[in-house]
């Protein structure tokens, strides 16, 4: 067959055709990192043999042995190692969630004040945002453990709030709820009153934009939210009975206790990472032009309305991006807990069964695995979010 | 020109990468003679096992071990360089070469003797686990610590005894666990927690470091056998046998009286056989290990014999006043035992 009919005549030899070689280099690129990636792999797996040292995952099923101080699921000394693994992960979610949670709301608050037009507001803000931000995480997790969480009195001379709640060094006890006949009722109540919300907020929107007439939404959702489950509370009895921390022994037992682990490094990464996303929040507002504040103020919003409507939808598209990343150091940030003892994903699994086991390599990759796949969920929600608030043009 | 620049950056990984690769027999000795030094992995801070005095010099059975190491391979039992070890680092920095030796009361346990690629060399200190409490709880035995919250090393062998004590006994407890056994002591003085759990030894050392040690008691019962010593990479026999018979070394060397005051007279004009097999004035028995003839009167006269340096460390002669106990020489009553030179 002949095909050279085709090729222009101008193209010369192939070892100067710039697509053939873009192509050859890149082949041998990628050879080159994959072959390197084998050795290393091989290189590893023979020193290990070698040196009589372990490898594989089959440790994972061994019986772990050891005591934990904190867990979300039921677990025992004689669990595995894997279930270990997932108390680990549970605990660096909470302090995960509870972390950004309360930034998020702190640093919303602060930026917003930041900007205020009253002098004390904005210099507390600014005063705040400069401390906070400058300090290293690691040491405001250390005040907060040893410094002032330390300073509380012994379980016998505990601080107590209506003999039902008690601060002591060990921790803040609750009162805690179980479920009763009636818990499963209640909760569908709430599911329903979710789904109702959203329901009414997409009818009352839909109507807005149609006939512009406005729905008081706001006050039936909290309506909602309070009516129905009270209602199946007074037909079908108390959703929950509630168990109170005693003092028994050398500690209290019962009701729900907070580790002041947990509350410190919530405390110090929720203070440290509002400080920045005050300053995101700030600089969003800011990147608002002042002409839409004018324009709306000129159509007759009220000043209120203006920042709900104009300002804020425009300067969350600034917002989200940088908010991102925040989010995602605090995620990493959770791992300093095992500083100070608290029992997340680093200290459990990348230390304890670590050194139970001796497989280095395998429970490093495991956990720089999960932190990479949190934050990777992290920025594809956050991206999602960020994709839907985007400016449309039309 | 790219091309040059991926190639070069290529080498250069695959020749960092070949530098740590295969270790042969004996590479460490032949490293440790060839450096000058033993790098040795100790504990961050323990009083009578290793620590640093007011001018920073290290002390303890733990640090003695390897001054006893360097003494019998470069002749001088202070080429030793430190490295303070948490429990939770100390068997990574073996296995990866950054230490020749980890000497920090690491205990025997088949899982790591098997599994981790590591050889226990002998016993430094035998021990078992026991419990520190304060005297305002009014505990007299282990037996009434349902419920308690106890503090504890993580990584150590300590955490599975206690886990398994508490079980066996049907009884409850909060883990309070640390990096370090100076957190472990704080958060015990803060009242964190109730108990303070660990091997006996180190208990006595802690309980100096309180601010009213006389507050607090240890408990009678030791629930565990912990035999602590030093460890080296497996595979690596030369040094293997040197660190186990300079251990060996010390406790023969007290066995036939042979101290750092009368060691190197012995070694001229003892007519006692097994002496004179020891201290190198009959056979070759440095030879076999591929160091001097002189190997043990080194050891010896640098860092003494074993019964020496346990008092000096932890004994009559030191602040923590522990009983040799179990750790006198078997023909007095202990475990201590090596066989013999010859």
């Amino acid at each position: 067959m002949q095909t050279t009919a085709s090729v222009p005549p101008a193209r010369g030899s192939a070892l100067t055709d710039p697509k053939i070689r873009g192509w050859a280099f890149q082949i041998l690129a990628v050879v080159a990192v994959s072959g390197l990636g084998w050795y290393l792999f091989q290189n590893t797996q023979t020193n290990l043999a070698q040196r009589g040292i372990t490898s594989g995952f089959s440790f994972l099923n061994n019986s772990a042995g050891f005591g934990i101080l904190q867990s979300l699921i039921d677990y025992n000394q004689s669990d595995s190692y894997s279930r270990v693994f997932l108390v680990g992960l549970l605990n660096t979610l909470l302090v995960s969630v509870l972390g950004i949670f309360f930034a998020t709301l702190l640093g919303f608050i602060l930026g917003v004040s930041r900007l205020s037009h009253n002098w004390l507001v904005s210099r507390l803000a600014t005063v705040y945002i400069e401390t906070f931000r400058n300090i290293p995480p690691l040491l405001q997790i250390f005040f907060w453990y040893f410094a002032v969480l330390r300073a509380m009195p012994s379980p016998r001379d505990s601080i107590t709030f209506f003999e039902s709640a008690f601060i002591n060094i060990r921790g803040l006890y609750l009162p805690g709820p179980h479920g009763t006949d009636a818990y499963p009722a209640f909760i569908a109540s709430l599911a329903i009153a979710v789904v109702a919300s959203f329901v009414i907020g997409h009818w009352a929107r839909v109507r807005r934009e149609a006939t512009g007439q406005p729905f008081p939404v706001l006050a039936t959702v909290v309506g909602l939210f309070v009516l129905l489950p009270a209602a199946t509370t007074v037909a079908l009895g108390n959703p929950f009975s509630w168990s109170f921390p005693e003092l028994r022994g050398f500690n209290f037992v019962g009701g729900l206790v907070v580790i002041p682990e947990l509350v410190a490094i919530t405390l110090a990464l929720s203070l440290y990472t509002a400080a920045f996303i005050a300053e995101i929040v700030r600089s969003g507002i800011q990147a608002v032009s002042h002409g839409q504040t004018e324009a709306a103020l000129s159509l007759g919003l009220r000043p209120r309305l203006n920042l709900r409507l104009v300002v804020i939808p425009q300067a969350m598209r600034v917002i989200i991006p940088p908010l991102t990343s925040q989010y995602l150091n605090l995620v990493k940030n959770s791992s300093l807990a095992a500083a100070i003892g608290y029992p997340d994903l680093v200290a459990l699994f990348a230390g304890t069964v670590l050194n139970q086991t001796g497989q280095a390599i395998e429970t490093i990759a495991i956990t720089m695995s999960v932190y990479l796949a949190i934050s990777l969920s992290i920025s594809v929600l956050m991206n999602w979010y960020n994709k839907r608030i985007a400016l449309v043009e039309r | 020109m790219k091309f040059a620049k991926t190639t070069m950056a290529i080498a250069t990984a695959i020749a960092a990468v070949g530098i740590s690769a295969q270790a042969h027999a004996g590479a460490t000795f032949d490293n440790v003679v060839s450096k000058g030094f033993v790098q040795c992995g100790v504990s961050d801070g323990l009083p009578g096992f290793s620590y640093t005095d007011s001018s920073g010099k290290y002390l303890g059975i733990d640090v003695d071990v390897c001054r006893a190491v360097a003494a019998a391979v470069l002749g001088d039992a202070n080429k030793v360089r430190f490295s303070p070890l948490t429990a939770k680092e100390r068997f990574t920095a073996l296995q990866s070469g950054e230490i020749d030796i980890l000497s920090r009361n690491t205990t025997w346990t088949s899982s790591r003797d098997a599994g981790m690629g590591l050889n226990f060399a002998g016993v430094t200190y035998y021990d078992g686990q026991g419990f520190l409490v304060s005297k305002r709880l009014g505990v007299k035995s282990a037996k009434e610590l349902d419920g308690a919250s106890v503090c504890i090393q993580s990584g150590t062998t300590t955490e599975l005894n206690l886990s398994d004590y508490f079980r066996a006994n049907g009884m409850k407890f909060t883990p309070i666990n640390y990096d370090k056994s100076d957190e472990t002591v704080k958060a015990l003085e803060a009242g964190r927690c109730d108990v303070l759990t660990s091997d006996q030894s180190q208990l006595y050392a802690q309980r100096i470091k309180l601010a009213k040690p006389g507050d607090y008691v240890v408990l009678p019962e030791v629930i565990s056998k912990e035999p602590l010593g030093p460890v080296v990479r497996q595979g690596d026999d030369e040094w293997f046998h040197v660190v186990r018979w300079s251990l060996f070394a010390m406790i023969n060397a007290e066995e036939l009286g042979v101290t750092s005051k009368n060691v190197e007279e012995q070694a001229k004009s003892s007519t006692k056989p097994d002496v004179r097999r020891l201290l190198g004035a009959e056979g070759e028995y440095g030879k076999d290990l591929k160091i001097g003839k002189d190997w043990a009167v080194q050891i010896i006269k640098q860092v003494g014999n074993y019964g020496e340096m346990f008092e000096r460390n932890v004994g009559a002669g030191s602040a923590l006043k522990i009983e040799r106990g179990q750790n006198a020489l078997w023909n007095k009553g202990g475990l201590q035992y090596a066989p013999p030179v010859r």
